[in-house]
This record gives structure tokens, sequence and C-alpha cells, in this order.
């Protein structure tokens, strides 16, 4: 299967960015142990019914008991909305909204994701994320606007140090052009 | 649920159809822990976006793929790898269309079962998603890729 593609790299990229590429940054530990609740709330919202995530003696068969739905791995380094002594919203995917302040883009969506799963999450871990940013574009314009596209890796691995997943996000950074 | 020995390239998915609401966008974005306002603030995202409404956000997209594949294979089969590609935002009021086609299919050196899919979501004749996925099945009634760890596990 095809890797994202990675979009060529801007060669004068300003030095404080040059020197983020490759650095492993924000390695955190998820603020709550991973909860069951959020697997059936997710299942529910595609309306999965896979007995994996419903029906406890399939679990114990199959999985060794319940695990998350994978495509559920990015919401346990994801913080809470409000904390108490938080003075500002803290944010997932930091390096995205780092390089969003950077090069002074307002607007951003996510265009492309790559995941790679290796141990199942279930209930109770503890999940450690660590960003990596592997590359940041020139000035393109696209319809939504003018903006670079970037590249950022995520790896995950549980309370044991075990690998549980990759992810690779590319988004695009942009500010609307004038109407 | 299906075996390896039962699938084919050129094998097509029964296709899946669903109504986008604005309880699906912001269901999911929720799921997700996602509190980006995109996803559930209507004027931001036409005001501060420059898109027509609130859209799915990117883990809920593929937690729809996730249940497509597995609807497909049953329990047993593991995702290994989902790689997918979003050129058009899926809003409330569109009609999601998932299609699949096997492309290929292998038994890697530790003795898995690995079926490629490539996979779409289509809103009418526009596809709005693009995607790959890699999923293990069993090889035998008895195999089990949800058992394989460390050098077994190779997605």
């Amino acid at each position: 299967m095809s890797e994202t593609q990675v979009r060529e790299c801007d060669p004068n990229l300003p030095d404080d960015v040059q020197a983020l590429i490759g650095t492993l940054q924000y390695e955190e530990v998820g603020e709550f142990p991973v909860e069951r609740g959020y697997f059936w709330t997710s299942a529910a919202s595609v309306e999965n019914g896979n007995p994996l995530f419903w029906d406890d003696a399939v679990a114990d068969e199959i999985t060794d008991g319940p695990v998350a739905p994978l495509m559920l791995l990015s919401a346990w380094f994801r913080p809470h909305h409000w904390a108490p002594s938080r003075a500002v919203e803290k944010l997932p995917l930091q390096i995205h909204f780092d390089l969003k302040a950077r090069f002074e883009l307002p607007e951003a969506i996510m265009t492309e994701n790559t995941t790679i799963f290796h141990e199942p999450v279930r209930p109770g871990d503890l999940i450690t994320s660590a960003q990596r940013l592997v590359s940041v574009t020139e000035e393109l314009d696209r319809r939504l606007g003018t903006g670079r596209f970037w590249i950022i890796d995520v790896e995950y691995r549980n309370q044991r140090g075990e690998l549980c997943g990759i992810e690779r996000w590319e988004g695009f950074g942009y500010r609307r052009d004038p109407a | 649920m299906i075996s390896l020995d039962q699938v084919q390239v050129g094998d097509t998915l029964p296709t899946l159809s669903y109504d986008v609401t604005s309880t699906t966008v912001v269901l999911g974005a929720l799921a997700a822990r996602d509190w980006r306002p995109m996803h559930h603030d209507h004027h931001f995202a036409v005001e501060r976006q420059g898109v027509q409404d609130i859209f799915l956000n990117s883990p809920n997209q593929g937690s729809w793929l996730e249940r497509f594949v597995t609807d497909w294979t049953g329990p047993k089969g593991r995702l290994g790898r989902l790689r997918f590609k979003m050129r058009k935002p899926i809003f409330p009021g569109d009609t999601m269309v998932f299609e699949g086609t096997v492309r290929a299919v292998s038994v890697d050196d530790a003795g898995c079962g690995w079926v490629e899919l490539d996979l779409t979501i289509r809103v009418g004749d526009v596809t709005c998603t693009e995607s790959e996925a890699k999923v293990a099945v069993p090889t035998s009634p008895d195999d089990n890729p949800w058992q394989r760890h460390g050098d077994d596990w190779r997605p």
C-alpha cells in the first residue's frame, strides 16, 4: 500500500522551522486513562455494529477482551476543551497550530491521513504521544486560498511502551484570497 | 466472517450508503474528541473557512471507513493500515456512498493473510475521499489476526 506522498519541502524554509524537521516534540501522556464509553460513542457515531465493541463474549474470544475502535487512536491525545488552572486552550497536534502561527496562516484543514495500527488500545491504557514535523512546502495557490502543506507524524505508545500506532497527517494552512 | 481463500483480486465490497445530517457531523467530531468549530459551528465554517457548512472531521471519516471494511471482513478482520485523502468536504445533506475493490491478496513471511483494498467515499458523481486499506483476515478457520504481536504483526 502506498504511503502519503511527501510534497517537496520548501528549500528556503526559515532556519527555526528547518531545525524542527525530524525533531520529536510534544511528548505527552494522555490526560485520562482510555475509557470504554468512548468505544461505544465512536461505534455509535458511525453505526458500527462490529460485535468486538458490543459483545463481551466475542471480544473475549477474538481480542482477549475489549479493544478500542482502531480509528479512535487520535482521541487519546486530544486534550480536554477546558481544565482547571489552564488559562489557554490546549490544542491537539500542536505542531499544526505552531505552523499556522509561524506562517501567519489563519485557516487550516487536514487533507490526508495514514495510520499504521499495531497493539490495540484497551480500557485503562494510558497513551503517550509524540509529534514530529516531516515537511513544509512553499506557498501554493489552492481553491481555498494561498498557503502551505505540511506533514506531521504522531507516534502512540501504551504504558508498557508498546507501539500502538503511527499517524501521518497532511494539513494545509492558508489565508483566504480577497474576494 | 470471510477468510483469505474466499477473496480474489477484483472482488467488490457491498456498497454502503448513508445520509449525512448535522447530527452525523457533530456526533462524529465529539466522539473523536475533536472540538474544532468547523465541525459544529455553521457560522465559523461558512464565514471563517469559506465552505458551505460544517463538515465531517478526519478521524470520523476514518471511523466510517473502518466500519465499511469490517462490515465486510467480520470481527476477525484487523486493519493494519488505512490511508485516506480528503479531496472535498462532506456536508449535512450529502448522501455518502462507500465503494471498495480488492486490489491485492497476499500472505506475508509470518503467515499473516492480507487484503489490500481501494476505497472511495462518493457524493453523487464526486469522489470526496480516496482511500486505501490493508486488512488482515484469517487464513484458516483457526487463524486469528488479532493474536499476532511483535514480529508476527507486520502491517
